[in-house]
C-alpha cells in the first residue's frame, strides 16, 4: 500500500482545485458544479465550500447526479441508486463534473448521458481529484486534475474521506 | 446488494431486506418520473412480454410504462385473439415466445400459482402480476411506497385491509408485506368472505364491525367486491353489503379521527367506497397509482440484472 496523498495534500489541492475552476468560471455566473454520487460528492463538497468562500456575488449552484441507471455494465453487476439531486435548470450553463478518481472513462460517459437528460448545457468539464492515467476505455480526459498517477491494472486507488472512512487520504493499493 | 429471489412470484418469498430494496429503489425511480425526460436506458438491452391472461387496465398500463420508461423492448400479449383461444397450452405459447429472445415475462393469470408453475420450466425472470386469489406483489409494493411516503414508515402502523379477503389476492400480499414490515393488520368484512383460518395462518385480528375497524387503524385499504370469482351468492345484495360494510364520509367524519383511504382499483362506486370518499380528501388512491410505475421500474430493475 502506497500513500499517493496525505490528508494534507489534499486540502491543499481541494484549494488548487477551486481557484482553478474559478480562473475559467469567473464568479460562476453562468457555471453549476455537479458531484457525481456517490463518490464524488464528498470532493465537489469540499470544493464548493472553497468556492463559496472565493464568490461573493451570488449563491453557487451546486447539484448532485446518480448515474446508476445509466451504466452499460447492469447485466454484470448491481448497483443500488443515490439520489440525483439537480434543483435547477442546465440548459446553456457552463457544467463542471467533479468525480474522485477518472479510470477508465465509463462513468463520465454514463454522466454525460444522465446529464443530457436534464438539458442541454453551453459547455461541460470535468474535474478530478485522481487521473489513472493510459487506462482510458473512452476518448474521455479531465480539465482540472488534483493528480495524475501511472497505475496497473490490477491495482486499486482507494480515496477515503473523513465523513466516510474516518481518515483521509489517497492510497494506492 | 441484490434481491434473494430470481423471480417476483410473491411478496411470500421476500425477506424483509428485499423489500427494503424494491423500495428505495422505486423512490429513486419516483425522482426520475419528476424530471424532463422520464426515461433511463437501464433495460435497453432487455425484452419483456406482457403475458395478461386476464383483464386489467391499471397493472398493465402501469407495468408497460415501466417498461419504457426503463428503455426495454416489449411486446404484449392478451389471451382473447391469441393461441390461446385456440387451446395452446400456457407453457407452449411461453416457449415460443421466449424463442424469440425474451428476457422477461410479466404474467397475469386467473389461475393461483400459474407463474410459479411456469418458473419451474422456463429460463426467463417471471413477475407476478397478480395470479388467480393467491398474490398481487407489484400492488401490495406500491402500496407500501404510499404508506411510507404517507407515514414515514411501517413498522407499528395500523393497517385495516376491508372487503373480500377470501377472493382477493392484493389482501394476501399485503398481509404478508405488512407482518414482514412489522405493521399491525386487522381484516374486516362480511363474515362469509374472511377466511376462517385467517387468523391461526397469520396471527391477524378479525373485525366484523366497519367502525370499530376504522376507528383503530391508521390506514384502511379497502377492497374490491369481486363478483367475478365468487360463485355463489355471499352476501344478498350489493345495496345490502353498503350499508353495512360501504365507506362513507359521514362515517368517516363520525370517527373523530382522521384515517387514510386505500382502494386498489378499479373502485366499485357506492358498493365498497361512496364517490364523496374516493375522491375525498382522506383518499391516497391516485397517488397509489402514480407509484406503480416507480415500483415495477424498481422490480423490473432489480430483477434484470442476472446472467442467463
Amino acid at each position: 500500500m502506497k500513500i499517493i496523498l496525505s490528508e494534507q495534500q489534499i486540502a491543499l489541492t481541494v484549494k488548487r482545485l477551486a481557484h482553478q475552476i474559478l480562473e475559467d468560471h469567473l464568479q460562476l455566473k453562468d457555471t453549476v458544479i455537479i458531484g457525481i454520487q456517490p463518490r464524488g460528492k464528498h470532493l465537489s463538497d469540499r470544493i464548493v465550500h472553497e468556492l463559496s468562500a472565493l464568490v461573493t456575488t451570488s449563491s453557487i449552484r451546486y447539484g448532485k447526479l446518480d448515474i446508476t441507471f445509466y451504466r452499460d455494465d447492469i447485466r454484470k453487476e448491481l448497483h443500488v441508486p443515490n439520489k440525483t439531486d439537480i434543483p435547477f435548470g442546465i440548459e446553456n450553463k457552463n457544467v463542471v463534473i467533479i468525480d474522485d478518481v477518472l479510470y477508465k472513462g465509463r462513468t463520465i460517459r454514463a454522466a454525460l448521458d444522465a446529464l443530457l437528460d436534464f438539458g442541454r448545457p453551453l459547455k461541460v468539464g470535468l474535474c478530478v481529484l485522481i487521473d489513472r492515467r493510459f487506462s482510458r476505455e473512452f476518448p474521455i480526459q479531465a480539465d482540472y486534475v488534483g493528480t495524475a498517477i501511472d497505475t496497473f491494472s490490477s491495482q486499486k486507488v482507494k480515496v477515503n474521506w473523513k465523513e466516510k472512512d474516518q481518515e483521509e487520504s489517497v492510497v494506492l493499493i | 446488494m441484490r434481491l434473494s429471489t430470481k423471480h417476483l412470484l410473491g411478496i411470500k418469498d421476500l425477506t424483509k431486506e428485499d423489500i427494503e430494496l424494491i423500495l428505495s429503489t422505486a423512490a429513486q425511480f419516483k425522482d426520475v418520473l419528476q424530471r424532463p425526460v422520464k426515461k433511463v436506458p437501464s433495460l435497453r438491452d432487455v425484452t419483456i412480454v406482457n403475458l395478461f391472461y386476464e383483464n386489467s387496465t391499471r397493472t398493465r398500463i402501469s407495468f408497460e410504462l415501466a417498461e419504457k420508461r426503463l428503455s426495454a423492448d416489449t411486446i404484449n400479449f392478451t389471451a382473447s385473439g391469441s393461441s390461446a383461444a385456440k387451446g395452446e397450452t400456457l407453457l407452449d405459447t411461453v416457449n415460443n415466445i421466449l424463442s424469440m429472445k425474451v428476457d422477461m415475462v410479466v404474467m397475469r393469470h386467473s389461475a393461483s400459482g400459474a407463474p410459479h408453475f411456469l418458473a419451474k420450466h422456463i429460463p426467463a425472470a417471471i413477475v407476478n402480476a397478480g395470479d388467480g386469489i393467491n398474490e398481487h406483489p407489484t400492488q401490495a409494493l406500491l402500496d407500501a411506497l404510499s404508506m411510507t411516503e404517507k407515514f414515514g414508515h411501517l413498522e407499528g402502523l395500523k393497517v385495516a385491509i376491508i372487503g373480500d379477503i377470501m377472493h382477493s389476492r392484493v389482501a394476501l400480499s399485503n398481509i404478508y408485506l405488512l407482518k414482514k414490515m412489522g405493521a399491525e393488520v386487522v381484516v374486516a368484512g362480511p363474515p362469509t368472505l374472511i377466511p376462517k383460518y385467517i387468523t391461526e395462518a397469520f396471527g391477524l385480528k378479525v373485525e366484523y364491525d366497519i367502525r370499530k375497524a376504522l376507528q383503530w387503524c391508521d390506514v384502511a385499504n379497502v377492497l374490491r367486491i369481486q363478483l367475478e370469482r365468487q360463485n355463489q351468492p355471499l352476501f344478498s345484495s350489493l345495496r345490502e353489503y353498503n350499508l353495512a360494510y360501504g365507506i362513507s364520509r359521514k362515517l368517516l367524519e363520525s370517527l373523530g379521527k382522521e384515517i387514510t383511504i386505500m382502494h386498489p382499483g378499479p373502485i366499485n362506486r357506492g358498493v365498497e367506497l361512496d364517490s364523496d370518499v374516493a375522491d375525498g380528501p382522506y383518499s391516497i388512491v391516485l397517488n397509489q397509482v402514480e407509484n406503480g410505475v416507480a415500483v415495477r421500474m424498481a422490480v423490473l430493475y432489480l430483477l434484470a440484472n442476472r446472467e442467463n
